[in-house]
């Protein structure tokens, strides 16, 4: 190829090809809109993969280490409330529709339903978080956030909490109370990774309205919501297992 | 190439959706229902079966890899094996050590 400006642009001239053969949104370096949508989206799969081994890494840790010390972590999921935890399943579940609804619009280039739906899910994500502050604020005046101030008394003596002896816990031996600690550990660091993801997403959604309302992604070119689209139903995803395995351990006295 | 392809995947009617979203919702409230009985080792094994089922309805439909490529659908299926590939492996070391005498 010469060194003539047009290459600057990515404008294949020489080739014969005007502008007015593709849309604006179609890259230069792809033959076809169909080619450009089908490698983003096999990007971002790629993309959740890389995610599915991160989170895989917590679950392998959680799944020896419930098995290692059973009876700490069903003592210590106790104090989990399952009330909240299946109000936030039903939160992130209604999200996950309304963004599937979103992408729907989008395609369908409604504009007016697509800032609605966006704006829904926006709405439900911050929903969860608020759930999860109540339910992270409850751990730290239990203190049963890990570290220095982390407090076995719910586990030795269950009699002394509410939530322990509702379930008529019975007192754990002190080497198994401490493995509480673990659970709770677990449960911070898969529950924070989940939120941290949640944030992001709930900033990429943000700004996803502003541009919406503009009148982005309803010209037909629709990959960036699709694709973000994807993004929050694997977070939904990471959700419902989470909640299985944290908050469902054993809940029958 | 004379077909006319505005879109290269499925548009999935917002009928599939409301279906899916009640699907999710019952398998939810199964699930939660399903903890509170006592069915020894059988609880994690129900608990994460619905949980399965409620991940592969959102993978299939509210992420649409039921309509996707073919590319798509080996790069989720090979996201799965190696995710077991990692749980499978790390578990049989751990199973076939120590277990027991940690």
């Amino acid at each position: 190829m010469s060194d003539s400006p047009a290459i600057v642009h990515g404008a294949p001239t020489e080739a014969g090809h005007s502008h007015g053969e593709h849309p604006a949104y179609q890259r230069h370096h792809f033959e076809t809109v169909e080619q450009q949508a089908d490698a983003t989206n096999f990007a971002m799969w790629l993309f959740l993969l890389t995610e599915v081994m991160f989170f895989g890494g917590l679950f392998c840790a959680y799944l020896i280490y419930r098995n290692w010390y059973y009876p700490a972590f069903v003592s210590a999921s106790h104090q989990l409330d399952v009330r909240w935890g299946t109000a936030n399943t039903f939160a992130l579940i209604f999200s996950s529709f309304t963004m599937a609804m979103g992408v729907w619009c989008a395609e369908m280039k409604k504009k007016g339903g697509l800032v609605l739906c966006l704006s829904l899910t926006f709405l439900l994500g911050m929903v969860f978080l608020g759930i999860k502050t109540i339910e992270y604020h409850e751990k730290w005046e239990k203190h049963h956030i890990p570290g220095i101030r982390y407090s076995m008394q719910s586990f030795l003596n269950p009699a002394s909490d509410e939530a322990a002896a509702a379930y008529g816990d019975k007192p754990l031996p002190l080497d198994m109370a401490r493995h509480t600690e673990i659970y709770f550990f677990l449960y911070f660091a898969m529950t924070g990774m989940h939120a941290l993801h949640m944030i992001i997403g709930i900033a990429i959604l943000g700004y996803m309205i502003i541009r919406a309302r503009a009148g982005a992604y309803t010209t037909g070119h629709v990959t960036f919501v699709e694709n973000f689209g994807l993004y929050w139903h694997f977070v939904d995803i990471i959700w419902i297992y989470l909640f299985a395995l944290l908050y469902l351990i054993s809940r029958h006295p | 190439m004379s077909e006319q392809h505005e879109h290269t995947h499925h548009i999935v009617s917002p009928k599939v959706y409301v279906v899916i979203l009640l699907a999710l919702c019952v398998g939810t409230a199964l699930t939660v229902w399903a903890s509170f009985l006592e069915l020894g080792p059988w609880n994690p094994v129900v608990a994460l079966a619905i949980a399965t089922t409620k991940a592969m309805l959102v993978v299939l439909f509210f992420m649409g890899v039921k309509y996707s490529t073919k590319l798509t659908k080996l790069t989720v299926i090979s996201g799965i094996f190696t995710f077991m590939a990692l749980i499978g492996m790390t578990l049989a070391d751990y199973m076939s050590r120590a277990w027991g005498r940690w």
